[in-house]
């Protein structure tokens, strides 16, 4: 599929009028991916920060357990009543807390800043191309978004609140409990799903259709590849979880029992159903999805990676086919390897040995990916700005957070490890000082094109080493809590698991493993201290950073920084035309130490 | 710049972005369904032996009804043609008979719904089970009428196949003091009918959504054909892709919930 030179078809009648466009259909109801993407965004920035703030107070209940909270407590208990009376978090609030924290963070924080915030900002840009191919499609997208956001929001204040089953949602306790918070995060995935599947046929459809004439496939910069294996995962793994919702809403709604068994008793009675269900089926269409989910929130961090490595070590990504060929494989093998979240479920020995093979090999494509930006570090004169610290950082991170993976992906040391804090620790850094990292890092390096002003590069590094010290204050004495053997999900924390304890029994939780609660939640607080240089950074560089210069503040090769800042509708003064790869850095016998993908030979 | 390949295609793929992008979605809704196919088999393989239902559906009217859509998939592609050979009559004609013919679907389909609506399982105090369409209920009146029969095994009613139900329904009178259960053929009598319900209702809210995009086609969006016929050709394919893809399910469904 070579895509030879060729002129841009001309515009015809029907193209839109380039007619002063008031506020409503600039900033609201826009059909330019840039203006989609700042929304995105804004939206999704929003939607972390207050995820982070359930996680806070969860980890006060932690740490403190039966304490009112401090500062929040009197709101909580305005906002809440009966479940956070006199300020202290109920075990159903922090059920409640929990569960839509990890929902939250997943789907209305990280997948809609890493995939379609960047995405819809730099993807077209990168391709050279004046949009993406259906902008009305990507505006239903972003309001779908929104709607599924404000009906999760929305169910916080319900009685009986939001739901309490975990992002996770098993059946049959999340169909269960009597409360209709469970009915609102059904509609509400719904709608965030709906909005997913619009994003992901436009993401693909643009990319096959729109790359600018000479951009054939193995010139794409890698953010574009791992966007489009992004936009894959979620085209093929999200309907699946839909079909899954639909069937626990008959659950809920229509007193089906998709996945509620013959016999089943709720409280000691038997429940009014006429059961044949499966529980196990439930788990296994979540986890169809879930897992390529996880694939979605690390992908495009490893391409926004990708570009500031390249950027800033002034050299080509090494590596770069098998880099890409990488990301293929990690797309594919993300379908087949969903039962290792499982394995103790009682599937069966042969189906959890095939889950353990596939999931050993898809280490392979991801060890090759972070090796290729390990290397492309060797002999660069390196730039340490911020968002190449925070690039810098996501590498062992990430690196951390992977490896530990490899002890639960095989279900003899998951036994042991299964539901507890290192599964948190683990995740959390692929997901927090791993992808988030790769994020703010993506937002210094960027930012200059949206707005033609840099941000601060002081408190860029303050924010930089405040969070890289803080991530790890929380996360890594999470490690020794779970192979002590404690538990997730504990609204207590493990207070009285703990003290359980009988003498000489082996199992308790020693006090030293207890006392770490509290060092964590320092930390946390922290780590919440130190996004606030950012947060301030982020609004006031926009009208009063330093300006940017030119276009291209970084020096950089790839199609974004070729156009005028901050692009205008339809992005490129002429159409433009692509001669060589994405990363022709300090090519000998070449004048500067960027070549530009557009600049003929 | 304005976004290239809206309607003329790209010379490397051969396809205009909407056909690419219809594809794109098609695949997503085959997972959509693949996944609903598959609970199918896992909640079939998990019941236990006898109690899953076969010979609850009525065939000849499924029949019909496959006959109905596949008629409607044909007049698809014809009010296409239609519009490639530049016969905009024709084309109103042959889309008018879709429209028709997803309508008779929608309206067969909904008789079928209120057939087992109206059909009750009945448990009596004294261990029978009376099985049947209702035919009086009046809270008033202390009986409770079915046009059905009475069984002593629940498994009797399960495998229309293998245990035939009788041809000839009886009227019968049931007096509420020996109810002790009464239970409609909804979605939560079983889980056969819980994924009936399903299935098809997702594929029947496919079938509306597709006719309302074609009726628009046929109706206000055809003005489109006076200044720009290519697109117009070409948004009439791509609502025929996806009516071809709602035809292909209920091939898929007939079979598996009416046949097998």
């Amino acid at each position: 599929m070579q895509a030879t030179a060729q002129a841009i078809p001309h515009s015809d009648v029907h193209a839109a009028p380039h007619e002063e466009a008031g506020f409503w259909s600039t900033y609201v109801f826009s059909t330019d991916h840039k203006v989609i993407g700042i929304q995105y965004g804004i939206t999704a920035l929003f939607f972390l920060l207050f995820g982070f703030s359930l996680m806070m107070i969860m980890r006060w209940q932690i740490a403190h357990p039966g304490e009112a909270v401090p500062v929040l407590g009197p709101l909580l208990a305005a906002l809440f009543g009966d479940v956070a009376a006199k300020g202290i978090v109920s075990p159903d609030l922090y059920n409640s807390f929990g569960a839509m924290h990890g929902t939250i963070m997943v789907f209305l924080g990280i997948v809609p800043l890493a995939f379609a915030a960047f995405g819809n900002y730099v993807v077209p840009l990168q391709i050279g191309a004046p949009d993406m191919a259906f902008p009305r499609v990507n505006m239903a997208s972003y309001q779908a978004y929104v709607v599924g956001g404000v009906i999760m929001f929305t169910s916080f204040f319900i009685p009986g609140g939001p739901a309490q089953a975990g992002w996770t949602s098993y059946s049959p306790l999340a169909t269960s409990i009597p409360t209709d918070g469970q009915t609102f995060w059904i509609i509400g995935m719904v709608f965030l799903i709906t909005s997913s599947l619009l994003g992901a046929v436009n993401f693909i459809a643009t990319i096959i259709q729109l790359r600018a004439p000479g951009l054939t496939w193995m010139r794409l910069p890698f953010f574009v590849w791992a966007q489009f294996v992004t936009a894959f995962l979620l085209l093929l793994a999200f309907p699946p979880l839909e079909a899954a919702a639909v069937m626990q809403l008959m659950d809920k709604v229509a007193h089906t029992s998709f996945f509620l068994p013959t016999g089943l008793a709720i409280g000691g009675n038997l429940a009014h159903v006429s059961g044949g269900g499966s529980p196990l089926l439930w788990q296994h269409l979540f986890w169809f999805l879930a897992h390529p989910e996880v694939y979605v929130l690390i992908l495009p961090a490893m391409g926004i990676v990708a570009e500031i490595i390249a950027n800033n070590t002034r050299k080509p990504i090494w590596g770069y086919k098998s880099l890409v060929y990488s990301v293929l494989t990690i797309g594919f093998l993300s379908f087949i390897v969903w039962a290792h979240h499982m394995y103790l479920t009682g599937m069966g020995i042969r189906i959890a040995t095939f889950f353990q093979t596939t999931t050993m090999i898809i280490s392979i494509p991801s060890v090759i990916v972070l090796t290729c930006m390990f290397i492309s570090l060797w002999g660069g004169s390196i730039r340490f700005n911020t968002p190449m610290l925070f690039v810098m950082a996501f590498l062992p991170m990430f690196g951390i957070g992977g490896l530990t993976g490899l002890p639960l992906g095989l279900s003899y040391s998951d036994i042991h490890l299964h539901d507890t804090y290192y599964v948190i620790a683990h995740f959390h850094y692929i997901v927090a000082p791993g992808t988030i990292f790769a994020l703010f890092a993506g937002i210094y390096y960027w930012f200059p094109k949206i707005t033609g002003r840099m941000m601060n590069e002081f408190w860029g590094r303050v924010h930089f080493w405040l969070s890289l010290i803080f991530m790890n204050l929380i996360f890594q004495p999470m490690f020794a809590q779970g192979m002590a053997g404690m538990l997730r999900r504990m609204a207590d924390g493990g207070a009285n698991y703990s003290q359980a304890r009988v003498e000489n029994a082996v199992g308790g939780l020693s006090a030293g493993i207890m006392r770490l609660h509290t060092y964590i939640l320092w930390a946390a607080v922290g780590l919440a201290l130190a996004q606030i240089p950012f947060i301030i950074n982020l609004f006031w560089s926009i009208h009063h950073g330093k300006p940017a210069g030119s276009d291209n503040p970084w020096e950089a090769t790839t199609l974004e920084w070729q156009t005028p800042t901050p692009p205008p509708h339809g992005n490129f003064l002429t159409p433009p035309e692509v001669h060589r790869g994405p990363y022709e850095y300090s090519v000998p016998g070449h004048a500067r130490d960027f070549t530009p993908q557009n600049q003929p030979d | 710049m304005d976004i290239p390949y809206t309607v003329e295609p790209r010379p490397d793929t051969g396809l205009y972005n909407a056909k690419v992008g219809i594809w794109l979605f098609l695949a997503s809704e085959v997972m959509l369904f693949g996944a609903l196919f598959s609970s199918y088999i896992l909640l079939r393989v998990g019941a236990p032996e006898g109690y899953w239902p076969r010979g609850w559906l009525n065939v000849p009217i499924g029949t019909v009804n496959t006959l109905v859509l596949i008629t409607s998939s044909i007049t698809t592609v014809m009010a296409w043609a239609s519009c490639k050979m530049n016969q905009f009559g024709r084309f109103k004609v042959f889309h008018a008979a879709t429209l028709l013919l997803a309508l008779t679907f929608v309206c067969i389909k909904s008789y079928e719904y209120h057939d087992k609506f109206t059909h009750y399982e009945i448990t009596l105090r004294d261990g029978r089970i009376a099985d049947g369409h209702l035919v009086a209920n009046d809270p008033k009146a202390d009986h409770v009428v079915i046009s059905g029969r009475y069984v002593q095994d629940r498994k009797d009613l399960f495998d229309l196949e293998v245990r035939p139900a009788p041809r000839h329904h009886e009227e019968l009178s049931i007096p509420r003091s020996q109810i002790e259960k009464m239970e409609r053929y909804g979605p939560w009598h079983h889980t056969y009918l819980a994924i009936y319900f399903t299935l098809t209702g997702l594929h029947a809210l496919h079938v509306i959504g597709g006719a309302i995009v074609i009726g628009f086609l046929w109706g206000p969006g055809s003005k489109l054909w006076e200044t720009d016929p290519e697109r117009f050709t070409n948004r009439i394919e791509i609502s025929g892709l996806f009516w071809h893809f709602v035809d292909l399910v209920w091939i898929f469904l007939f079979p598996v919930l009416y046949l097998i």
